[in-house]
């Protein structure tokens, strides 16, 4: 338990991804089975315990100590969890602190009466805050310490010397703790068996083109087109009587749709874009991606909810058909299949992502730039499949492009700035940003639009660390407010995707992957852009 | 019977004795002082006359120049010294090098002011010692339970396990000038690090006065003897206002650690952007300064500084009458 804690501990407080890697890996390859298997069950999310709860302990807390006491230390953290961690009063020899894998086991097994012994009884046992803090993390479900369950995996694919997609694609198949898996990552056995009926393929990801560069030895002959939809990416599963949905990471999120998980009849995997589609003239038509977030990350999902927002996904690839996997079919002949799979299944939830037929890179430019009436109008851009590309899992170069449709600009005045973290914690390198907008007196005032954190150089964000530093009018923690004035102040050109209407934002408008693009040295802040053109923009994008 | 604020009690300048006519660890210049520590809050310049341990004279007259008052005198621990009708004695506190308890005994009446203080070993100074006494005058810097500072052998065990598993980044250590970091540097030695330890500009008198008074630190070499990619692998110790500051830049991508007492609350290492908290402290944590006051038994805890009104509660319902003091002046912020 000690070795799980001092991780959580570290990964608790490190932000580099890289670092986090070498924090988890090394714990994976130094810590034995079950152990490390409940570990990685426990930072992947794939486990949880619906015994313990922690109000209990609260009461165990001031059972030992004086509640005064008590009070002024959860007063001074200000978390249950930490406080009790640290307060709890030692009991030295007690008994012998419990390993990982005995908690993990009590815990699935023990009635909720016996769970609160057992855990008292643990926390009496162990000497040290931290590993008081990780049982209690661990018993109350939801780590956060800043861990995905896709950099977890990739993990432990790094202690192995083998490719995450690999790890990805036998996911569901494996269960805590991964002994199987364990025992094939460190060369004792053979790869355990993916085959496993409604497992998740990992997805085919595409490389951004580079227009310069990559179009004078593409031939357009070689790639099918199509529009690049702004969903979220999804595999559709009906598979030896499972069906279920993922994201493109592999995430199960069949609950939140079951509307969708029935609109396969045939058995079958399909790769598409999750999307809110509504009736309109011509077919399916694509709602915002606001009103795809009314269905995303809920725990449950109503028949009104579903009504008001129907999803659906558009296809685009088909990775089985029957029990069939086309994945080393050529794209040409998996479309054929797809077209026709989905018209057998003549469900309105699911449709066919269009190819859009063009002879040179100029008419398909000219397309991307202009999109045509309808859903084009909403997409991203535009997708390059190869029609000779198998599918592949990962990023590999070559077979697929995406080119995305130039991002919307505007000039903006940099507001305020807070340290980064990490690597960047001796930077101001987070970014709040504003446009001119009238103010209650009537006179000109900044508001603020957006934040961002990247695309800047190193040498850039150097530069505007000392501007910050410099120009500093008031500091509240880490956060500086800057010098911003018509005269006087730095203009960012921000790049970004969409626009939504925000009522959480003063301005109103809330602003989609916004990036600084330049840095405006030249331009007095006076002249920077003003919230009208954000909102005739955001009209623009409605009235499409 | 004496009343105990005849002999000792609180001042805007400080903890006053009237009878030998001084201050204890005084805030603003007093004609007499007693100095318990070297640590800026408690010893200040400009003091008519100073008495405190050989090592906390130096750390004085290093810090402030040798004119730092117009008379001192040492006392050697243990050593009884007269103040009119008062007598003073000096005692280890384990705080830092030279850290003293003040002991002051009047008319048949003992108190002990302890100064900062630490009941652990620490390589670098003398163990504090007990002394019974009718009243005992403690600091409350951590006086909260939920202060309970782990052994430092571990902590140190993993800086050196971080500094293996990222043998391409430098591991920049914060650690207040005096005491912290030369207990530090002697850690590491005892855990086996022989490799030169690097230190910012600031501490390398503090390192010098320390070897002067005996305690070897091993190879120490300037943190700007290097350039930026050959500090990979390497531990470099600085005080804690470097870790978020420019001069962090010198090193490739560091791990930032916080030698400090107030790292056991993760919020505290969140704030300062530290991603490797190492819970060393040199004060009592709330097990030690409990466990002080039960051990004494004093007449009466008075507290002077820190979170007094969790101990004293604590005192109250363990049977020994207490109050707090409130003396203002001394810093519980941040540096250790």
């Amino acid at each position: 338990m000690r070795a799980f804690a001092e991780l959580l501990d570290r990964l608790s407080l490190t932000s580099s991804r890289n670092a986090k890697l070498t924090l988890v890996r090394d714990y994976l390859r130094e810590t034995p089975d079950p152990d490390r298997g409940w570990a990685l069950a426990a930072l992947t999310g794939d486990l949880s315990f619906d015994a313990a709860k922690p109000a209990f302990i609260r009461k165990a807390v001031e059972a030992r100590m004086d509640p005064q006491l008590f009070w002024w230390s959860y007063d001074y953290v200000g978390d249950l969890a930490e406080t009790v961690a640290l307060v709890w009063p030692r009991r030295p020899g007690a008994n012998r602190e419990p390993e990982l894998s005995e908690v993990v086991e009590a815990l699935r097994t023990a009635s909720r009466a016996e769970v609160q012994r057992l855990i008292e009884g643990w926390l009496d046992a162990m000497e040290e805050p931290r590993e008081r803090w990780a049982l209690l993390k661990l018993m109350t479900g939801g780590l956060r310490v800043g861990m995905t369950a896709r950099l977890a995996k990739r993990a432990a694919a790094e202690m192995g010397g083998v490719e995450p997609a690999e790890i990805e694609e036998l996911w569901h198949a494996l269960h805590p703790p991964y002994e199987d898996l364990f025992a094939w990552l460190e060369g004792r056995s053979e790869k355990p068996s993916a085959e496993h009926p409604g497992r998740f393929r990992p997805a085919m990801l595409a490389q951004a083109i580079d227009e310069a560069v990559d179009f004078a030895k593409l031939d357009p002959a070689d790639y099918a087109a199509e529009w690049k939809w702004d969903g979220i990416r999804v595999q559709l599963v009906n598979e030896g009587g499972v069906r279920r949905l993922y994201t493109r990471t592999g995430d199960d999120i069949s609950h939140t749709f079951p509307d969708l998980v029935d609109a396969l009849f045939e058995e079958g995997v399909l790769d598409g874009e999750l999307l809110v589609l509504r009736d309109g003239p011509n077919g399916n038509q694509v709602a915002s991606f606001a009103d795809l977030q009314q269905r995303l990350n809920r725990k449950t999902v109503d028949a009104k909810l579903m009504a008001k927002f129907p999803a659906g996904v558009r296809a685009y690839d088909i990775l089985a058909e029957g029990r069939e996997d086309t994945r080393t079919l050529p794209f040409a002949e998996r479309r054929k299949r797809l077209e026709a799979f989905v018209a057998r299944q003549a469900s309105p939830r699911i449709d066919l992502s269009a190819l859009q037929p063009f002879d040179t890179w100029g008419e398909l430019a000219a397309l991307r730039a202009d999109p045509p009436a309808g859903d084009p109008q909403v997409a991203e851009g535009i997708m390059l499949k190869r029609w000779d590309s198998l599918y592949e899992a990962g990023r590999p170069k070559g077979p697929w492009f995406k080119w995305k449709r130039d991002p919307f600009l505007i000039d903006a005045v940099l507001m305020y700035a807070q340290r980064g973290h990490g690597k960047r914690s001796s930077f101001y390198s987070d970014y709040t940003f504003g446009v001119w907008t009238e103010g209650e007196g009537g006179g000109r005032v900044l508001t603020p639009v957006g934040k961002a954190y990247f695309g800047f150089t190193d040498e850039e964000l150097k530069q505007i660390d000392k501007f910050v530093r410099d120009n500093t009018v008031e500091r509240f923690g880490p956060v500086r407010s800057v010098r911003a004035e018509p005269h006087a102040g730095l203009v960012f050109e921000v790049a970004f995707e969409g626009l939504q209407r925000s009522g959480r934002h003063k301005s109103g408008v809330a602003m989609r992957f916004p990036r600084i693009s330049r840095l405006r040295w030249d331009k007095p802040p006076g002249e920077a852009d003003e919230l009208i053109t954000l909102e005739r923009m955001l009209e623009q994008m409605e009235g499409r | 019977m004496i009343k105990p604020q005849a002999l000792l009690c609180p001042k805007p300048e400080g903890l006053y004795c009237a009878p030998g006519d001084f201050y204890i660890d005084p805030v603003r210049p007093v004609a007499r002082a007693v100095i318990t520590h070297g640590h800026a809050d408690h010893a200040r310049a400009g003091h008519g006359a100073v008495l405190a341990t050989e090592a906390t004279l130096d750390i004085m007259a290093e810090r402030y120049g040798t004119a730092f008052a117009e008379a001192r005198q040492a006392a050697a621990y243990g050593e009884a010294v007269d103040r009119d009708a008062v007598q003073v004695t000096l005692v280890p506190a384990g705080h830092v090098l030279g850290s003293a308890q003040v002991v002051v005994r009047w008319k048949g009446l003992t108190m002990v002011v302890s100064g900062d203080y630490k009941r652990r070993r620490d390589p670098t100074c003398a163990a504090f010692e007990p002394v019974p006494c009718e009243v005992f005058i403690s600091e409350a810097t951590f006086g909260l339970p939920v202060f309970r500072h782990p052994e430092d052998k571990g902590e140190i065990a993993r800086l050196l396990r971080s500094v293996a598993q990222f043998p391409e980044r430098a591991h920049l250590v914060g650690a207040y000038a005096l005491g912290k970091a030369q207990r530090i540097i002697r850690l590491l030695r005892e855990a086996g690090w022989a490799r030169p330890i690097y230190v910012h500009g600031a501490l390398e008198r503090l390192n010098a006065l320390y070897e002067r008074h005996g305690v070897a630190l091993g190879p120490l070499a300037p943190a700007t003897s290097k350039t930026k990619t050959d500090f990979a692998g390497e531990i470099i110790i600085a005080p804690p206002s470097t870790l978020q500051d420019r001069w962090s830049r010198r090193f490739p991508d560091p791990v930032a650690a916080f030698a400090s007492g107030w790292m056991q609350v993760r919020a505290r290492a969140r704030q300062r952007g530290v991603e490797l908290p190492l819970i060393i402290s040199d004060h009592a944590d709330w097990d030690e300064l409990t466990g002080t006051v039960d051990e004494l038994r004093p007449g009466e805890l008075w507290i002077t500084h820190g979170r007094e009104e969790a101990l004293a509660r604590w005192a109250d319902l363990h049977g020994v009458p207490a109050r707090a003091l409130a003396l203002v002046g001394y810093e519980e912020e941040d540096d250790d």
